[in-house]
């Protein structure tokens, strides 16, 4: 039956006789158009000079003029030196060897410099070099470019000069002194020899004054126990490669946990040799970057962990702590894992991450029980330092109206702080409160004084990262804004008429010797005494263990993490990191909360992809401890122990941010007491959450050809052909290699250099850092989170991360070969498609495999791809036209389209958008525009400039000598590059190995890179 | 961005066209205008060849004078202006002679003495300590102040003379042609009329004899008859549109291509003076050619590690540089002082910079890589391959075409040089056992992959 709908466009149309819906009706447009103001003047009209014709006749001409014109070239300035500096020639690199130290983040490197802007970090490989780089290190110098900055020092809202900044605080300063109020210093942690004694000496001058150490992301409880034991307030170092089995409870020494830098050293046992390889177990709750590179992982909630711990407590020093015993697999692998530790007696060495000065103490005692090589207290660390109850009363104080004067630097607590909102509180009853800040962040908006502090490049300093080792940060720039560092400005306010530079070169003979003051400024790093030891005092090791054994289950545990793109969040600004996939998960531009599957299908939370390839995810809303945090996004995440949830740091920024660079969730918020496990209630949301996450094939679908892996028994045992497997293809109903089959005529390449890549599926840890240092060399541009979640990311190099859908790849494997018939190949292929619930995960870093016999090449329209002599596969940017046959004809994957124009464009308002960011572009190489496809080059401006190097001083090309933008960056070994026509060269070495194979060998690309079978240690 | 003229473009065609046009006009103004200046010359130089000539005859050889004072005392002192040291022209006159030998001889020792005229002196020029001469006789002073005692030269031709009009040019070619052609018109103009009167007076004996004139037959006009013929029509709108895009095609091949990109700088830099007749080499200058990918535009210190001493123009009038004036040369040289910050007066920086924007010539798109210190250092191609015979070019300019094209000829025609360097020395074995072949090219060692440049 037909019906006679009526559809209401308002709600208005329901009243009758409604007026605006009367005048709606009559009238098309709401507002009178001025039509009468325009013609109604006929006197105007007619006495207009301008007539059509006029009007014509300009129209003409200014088309006519702009043809003309545009056929004149632009003309290009060129504007040398007035006196050229010595040390600068126009096109050659110079690098500078520093120390980067932002109380989270701490490492030696070098920067490359040319005409005078630093463009890249690199790894500094002198002895005393003690932290490599990470991806946010590597990311660093692009935070120097920031357009954000504070470009001068801000009193109360209004741009100042340092003088007036310096009256005002040489007053306050005289105040509080006379007034009796507290000055107090608050700092992220330095570890500078020369700024602890200028603090001390500005100190010397106030009664009242104080130094509160802060870290944002605490690690008291380590210090505590190391303090208590060995009496200094300092981190044990660790050094994984003397270990042969490494049992972690919930630390995540592969990135940030207690400043990190353990890769380089826990790749290197990794990788095995003579038989032998260390063996890593892991109990964690969230999936993290260590877990997911551990031989056994196991999920556990933290209180589990903690008993896990007083387990392992007992076993090894034969103690007998009453715990709860841990049900099911879990409590079998703690016991195999005690076995095994104790076993290994001095090498091996237990680690953990929980953030409890019980759990702490018992991790200094298992490790002097078994004498762990790789357990060295001696070499204390002091990249953390903060004291969380300082905090706490220094809060109290503010609030209470106690301080007078407030000097920060390297902080930003109004973010970072749970109870912020005391702390601004309290700021408000401070009298003088000055914030050394690179940006206009939530603390130094609301602070008196918003001193303009200057980035790592363009400052002085010293770092000792640990006891022994000693570095100089130099600038490597002059400062491009108005800015002053903590030091100057400490020094200016005593009256003091000497710089910091000064200041430290001659306070800096006290901490180093054997080295000239030039000598260490060129090199960077000293080692100033060999191996320390360290006498421990006895501690209460037993009550620890009982008072962790009183460790009660909760319903839900949060736990706060940090990711390896954000850390702190520090440089939350930096969109290289925004961009920067997480390494487990492959989620760019967020955080969220992780939860496991079970969880999730509790809750009702789901995770799935739409039609354009992007995942979404359900909202939540997390309580802890009396706080909310509404719409936090949901990822499944496999591996994440049952009750419990994981949410990083350093998300949810509004202060000082571009607008595309403020997103996710702000963390701190639930960072009650400084303590990252919380018990936490979770309630579903309405409504999605859009991700960008670059992978969403999660497994491996059985294929362990792509992968390859054995086990470490196998490997011992069997012969190459068995857990090698060459492909064979049938050739004349006879099974031969599937190499020996070629359509192609080959390259001649026994002459000259022969480029290849070797990728270690061992030493990877996954972590990154040649993903950011190949977006640095290579001007790699950011194209955003929408882009992103289109698939259109433009990393030339990216790790994928496989999840097993069985417990292990192996077992993938065979269920896939077990599928017969129809129904059942769907249905198992089905279940494959889901990782389990923990699963065994591997990481491999993908990037252009330059194929000796390419696809890309043959189908590329214009010849813009095309082949090298040396192995590299080439692309000409100005001869592409863009028709993506290559990226569609190519089996890895690894060609990038530029869809739109990234520079200079409004609608990507990244660091390519403004003349700051730019700075940071690399001359050698180019920037492609829109309608242009583009690919890993394996960096042949280096080749290039190696070779050249090697010309203009008349030799051959030494051994090693060459390396990519990825190689050098990878500080565990993984990626190794080099001349396989060199038999010297370490590269040519690996490509003999018995674990070497090339990616989809099958198909006959023959590619250049290739890789390592990974071996697990099971 | 702003636009210069100095591009291959339309306007620079019609601004031929009319100079070409008015060149014409202004033929005859132009003739007069070269005569003038055609008569200063000899004046000029006679007036010169008369200076030399009065030199007081004092006591010394002015020749001889000249060539002392250029190798010993040219390096701090000019003629007629102050430079390190005090102008010299007529110190003869200002001073006592035996001063003078002493002070030459050993300053500092008269300063130390306490002589009151050479502490004032020594004051008066910053302190700076004057080289002694011991090895100089009293003839050989007496020589120099000879060359100094001269009076100064005339000045330079009017500088209405400087530059001679483009219409001037065209005119140049004398008056003789003139008049050869104008008894060629005449004679043709005799010719016609002769026909004319021939004409008539035949067609008047015509009538006069009664004689019918023959009437031809009204044949089709020729445009009408090639309209009628298809054959033709098709040929000619083939070869029409071959021809025309013969040149649409090489119209659009030059966009782009700034051979011969000519423009004017901030500062007038004269290569031919600097690397022609002083024989510089390049890469004083341009040093960072050796090592770098850039051959350097020269910052401005380099300048002034000659132009401190030379501060004014003094190239022979009477030979090449008849485009410019003696005073051109030397503004252009204050240019630089201004840039750099320099008193010439006070022979001081001022600490005043004015960076330079020179206009850049030879631009590459950002898509090529070229590397200078590969071509000059390893493979030691001369700077003028490329940038053309530099050392005669008044100005700058663009010498090659700089296209594609250009760079892989050169790579497929040019030998790598191999001798000398162990870089070379295993893989040119190879490659010369590969390919049979003793010499290599840049292509052979694969100088023409596209990846080698384009990155």
């Amino acid at each position: 039956m037909a019906s006679n709908k009526k559809y209401w466009q308002s709600v208005e149309e329901l009243k009758e006789n409604s007026s605006i819906v009367e005048t709606l009706r009559n009238n098309e447009f709401v507002e009178e158009i001025p039509t009468d103001e325009f013609l109604g003047d006929k006197e105007a009209l007619s006495s207009s000079s301008t007539s059509r014709r006029d009007f014509l006749k300009y129209v003409g001409f200014s088309t006519a003029a702009a043809s003309l014109a545009a056929c004149e070239g632009p003309v290009i300035k060129s504007i040398p030196y007035v006196v050229q500096p010595e040390e600068i020639i126009p096109g050659v690199a110079d690098y500078y060897a520093t120390t980067m130290a932002d109380g989270f983040d701490f490492a030696n490197i070098l920067i490359k410099a040319r005409e005078g802007r630093p463009i890249k970090v690199e790894n500094n490989y002198l002895e005393g070099s003690k932290i490599k780089p990470n991806a946010r290190v590597y990311a660093s110098v692009l935070s120097l470019y920031d357009s954000m900055r504070l470009k001068q020092p801000v009193i109360a809202g209004k741009p100042a000069s340092w003088e007036e900044v310096d009256n005002r605080v040489k007053a306050g300063l005289g105040q509080a002194a006379a007034a009796g109020g507290q000055i107090v210093l608050l700092t992220n942690t330095m570890a500078s020899p020369s700024t602890d004694k200028l603090i001390a000496e500005f100190g010397a001058k106030y009664p009242n004054f104080r130094h509160v150490v802060y870290d944002a992301v605490s690690a008291t409880g380590a210090l505590d126990a190391y303090q208590a034991v060995y009496g200094e307030r300092a981190l044990a170092d660790y050094d994984f490669k003397d270990a042969d089995v490494i049992v972690s409870v919930g630390a995540d020494f592969l990135s940030d946990w207690q400043g990190g830098g353990c890769d380089t050293g826990y790749a290197q046992g990794r990788i095995p040799k003579n038989g032998k390889m260390s063996k890593h177990i892991q109990f964690e709750a969230n999936m993290s970057l260590t877990g997911a590179n551990a031989d056994r992982r196991v999920p556990m909630t933290v209180a589990q962990q903690k008993h896990a711990l007083v387990y392992l407590y007992n076993v090894i020093t034969g103690s007998s702590v009453n715990a709860p015993k841990i049900e099911g697999k879990a409590g079998e692998e703690v016991v195999k894992a005690a076995q095994q530790l104790k076993a290994a007696g001095s090498r091996g060495v237990l680690v953990s991450g929980l953030d409890d000065v019980n759990a702490q103490l018992l991790v200094i005692a298992i490790n002097n029980a078994l004498q762990s090589q790789a357990f060295r207290p001696g070499v204390a660390r002091y990249i953390r330092k903060g004291d969380a109850k300082a905090v706490m009363q220094l809060v109290n104080d503010m609030k209470a109206g106690r301080v007078h004067t407030l000097i920060m630097s390297g902080v930003n607590p109004v973010y970072t702080l749970a109870n912020s909102a005391d702390f601004a509180e309290g700021l408000k009853k401070v009298k003088l409160s000055v914030a050394f800040s690179m940006k206009e962040d939530e603390t130094s908006s609301v602070s008196t004084i918003a001193a303009a502090a200057p980035h790592y490049l363009e400052s002085w300093g010293d770092v000792s990262i640990a006891k022994g080792y000693y570095s100089i940060t130099q600038p490597t720039i002059r400062p491009l804004f108005n800015t002053r560092q903590l030091q100057d400005s400490l020094l200016v306010w005593m009256g003091s008429p000497a710089g910091y530079y000064d200041y430290l070169k001659a306070s800096s003979a006290n901490f180093f010797t054997g080295k000239t003051w030039n000598q260490l400024v060129h090199d960077g790093v000293t080692v100033t005494e060999t191996l320390p030891a360290a006498t421990a005092n006895g501690a209460d090791y037993s009550g620890a263990a009982s008072r962790l054994a009183a460790a009660k289950p909760q319903q839900l545990e949060l736990i706060l993490y940090t990711k390896v793109g954000m850390g702190d969040g520090q440089q939350a600004n930096n969109p290289w990191l925004q961009e920067f996939p997480d390494p487990v998960t492959r989620v760019s531009w967020d955080n969220y909360v992780t939860v496991s599957k079970a969880d999730a299908d509790k809750w009702g939370l789901k995770n799935y992809n739409v039609a354009n390839g992007g995942l979404n995810g359900s909202y939540v809303t997390i309580e802890a401890g009396g706080k909310k945090l509404e719409k936090v996004p949901v990822i499944i995440h496999p591996g994440q122990a049952k009750g419990t949830i994981g949410l990083a740091f350093g998300y949810g920024r509004k202060e000082g941010m571009k607008d595309e660079m403020k997103v996710g969730v702000n963390a701190y918020a639930l960072y009650n007491n400084f303590s990252d496990v919380q018990a936490a209630k979770i309630t579903k949301e309405s409504g999605d959450h859009e991700f960008a996450c670059v992978q969403l094939q999660k497994t491996l679908m059985g294929r362990g050809d792509i992968v390859k892996e054995t086990t470490l028994e196998i490997f011992n045992t069997k012969d190459a052909a068995d857990w090698n497997v060459v492909p064979v293809v049938s050739l004349d109903h006879k099974e031969v290699p599937a190499v020996t089959v070629d359509l192609w005529e080959s390259f001649d390449r026994t002459v000259g250099h022969h480029f290849n890549l070797s990728i270690d599926l061992n030493a990877c840890t996954g972590c990154g850092a040649c993903v950011i240092a190949c977006h640095a060399e290579n001007n790699v541009p950011v194209v955003g989170k929408s882009e992103v979640r289109r698939s259109r990311d433009m990393h030339w190099l990216r790790i994928d991360r496989y999840y097993s859908s069985e417990d292990t790849f192996a077992g993938d494997v065979k269920v896939k070969q077990s599928a017969s018939g129809l129904m059942d190949s769907i249905d198992k292929f089905d279940g494959l498609e889901d990782p389990a619930d923990n699963p065994q995960v591997v990481f491999q870093p993908i990037f252009c495999q330059h194929c000796n016999h390419a696809p890309c090449e043959t189908v590329c329209p214009v010849a813009a791809t095309s082949h090298g002599r040396q192995g590299q596969n080439h692309m000409a940017y100005n001869r592409c036209v863009g028709t993506r046959y290559c990226a569609n004809n190519c089996p890895y994957k690894v060609r990038r389209f530029n869809w739109f124009l990234y520079n200079k464009n409004e609608e990507f308002d990244y660091h390519m958008n403004d003349d700051l960011g730019r700075m940071v572009l690399n001359p050698d190489v180019n920037v492609r525009s829109r309608g242009v496809m583009e690919k890993c080059t394996l960096c042949i401006q280096m080749t290039q400039s190696t070779i050249l190097k090697a010309k203009r001083e008349g030799r051959p090309v030494r051994k090693d000598e060459f390396y990519t933008a990825c190689s050098e960056a990878c500080g565990s070994g993984a990626l190794v590059f080099g001349d396989v026509n060199n038999p010297e060269d370490t590269v040519t070495q690996l490509k003999e190995s018995d674990r070497m194979y090339h990616l989809l060998e099958h198909i006959g690309t023959k590619p250049n890179v290739f890789f390592h079978v990974k071996v697990r240690n099971v | 961005m702003k636009k210069v003229g100095n591009h291959s473009s339309f306007s620079r065609i019609l601004l031929f066209f009319l100079v070409l046009s008015l060149s014409f006009s202004v033929a005859s103004f132009g003739q007069q205008a070269a005569a003038p200046a055609a008569t200063t010359d000899p004046a000029a130089g006679a007036a010169g060849a008369a200076g030399t000539g009065a030199a007081p005859a004092g006591a010394g050889d002015a020749a001889k004078g000249k060539e002392l004072f250029n190798t010993l005392c040219a390096a701090c002192h000019k003629l007629d202006a102050k430079a390190t040291g005090p102008a010299l022209r007529g110190v003869a006159d200002r001073r006592d002679r035996q001063w003078l030998y002493k002070w030459i001889r050993n300053s500092s020792e008269m300063i130390k003495s306490g002589d009151p005229d050479a502490v004032k002196l020594f004051a008066e020029n910053n302190n700076a300590v004057m080289t002694a001469f011991p090895q100089l006789t009293d003839a050989d002073i007496d020589n120099i102040m000879a060359y100094t005692s001269q009076p100064k030269e005339a000045a330079a031709p009017a500088p209405g003379s400087d530059k001679v009009g483009a219409g001037a040019v065209a005119a140049e070619s004398g008056v003789s042609n003139n008049i050869i052609l104008g008894a060629l018109v005449l004679v043709l103009g005799v010719l016609i009329v002769m026909l004319y009167l021939v004409n008539r007076t035949l067609k008047r004996v015509v009538s006069a004899n009664n004689i019918e004139e023959v009437q031809k037959e009204p044949s089709l006009p020729l445009w009408k008859a090639y309209a009628k013929n298809q054959f033709l029509v098709l040929v000619t709108v083939i070869l029409l549109m071959l021809s025309g895009a013969y040149f649409i095609y090489g119209y659009l091949m030059q966009i782009g291509v700034d051979q011969g990109y000519e423009p004017v700088q901030p500062i007038h830099f004269s290569h031919k003076i600097h690397a022609g007749d002083n024989g510089i080499d390049c890469k004083y200058c341009h040093s960072s050619a050796r090592v770098s990918k850039h051959s350097g535009i020269p910052s401005l210190n380099i300048c002034m590690n000659c132009h401190k001493n030379i501060a004014e123009f003094q190239g022979d009038k009477d030979s090449t540089y008849v485009e410019y004036s003696k005073e051109f040369y030397t503004a252009e040289i204050q240019k630089l002082y201004d840039a750099v910050g320099w008193d010439k007066t006070a022979q001081k920086y001022t600490g005043k910079q004015k960076p330079v924007k020179w206009v850049r010539i030879h631009n590459l798109p950002d898509f090529v890589y070229f590397n200078h210190a590969q071509h000059v250092s390893v493979a030691g191609v001369e700077c003028q391959t490329c940038h053309g015979p530099v050392e005669t070019f008044e100005i700058m300019k663009q010498h090659s075409s700089l296209t594609m094209g250009w760079c892989i000829n050169c790579h497929r025609e040019t030998d790598v040089k191999v001798e000398g360097n162990d870089y070379y020395k295993k893989i040119h074995d190879e490659l010369a056992k590969k390919y049979g072949v003793q010499k290599l090219t840049a292509a052979n060692m694969g100088g023409t992959e596209c990846g080698k440049c384009h990155y």
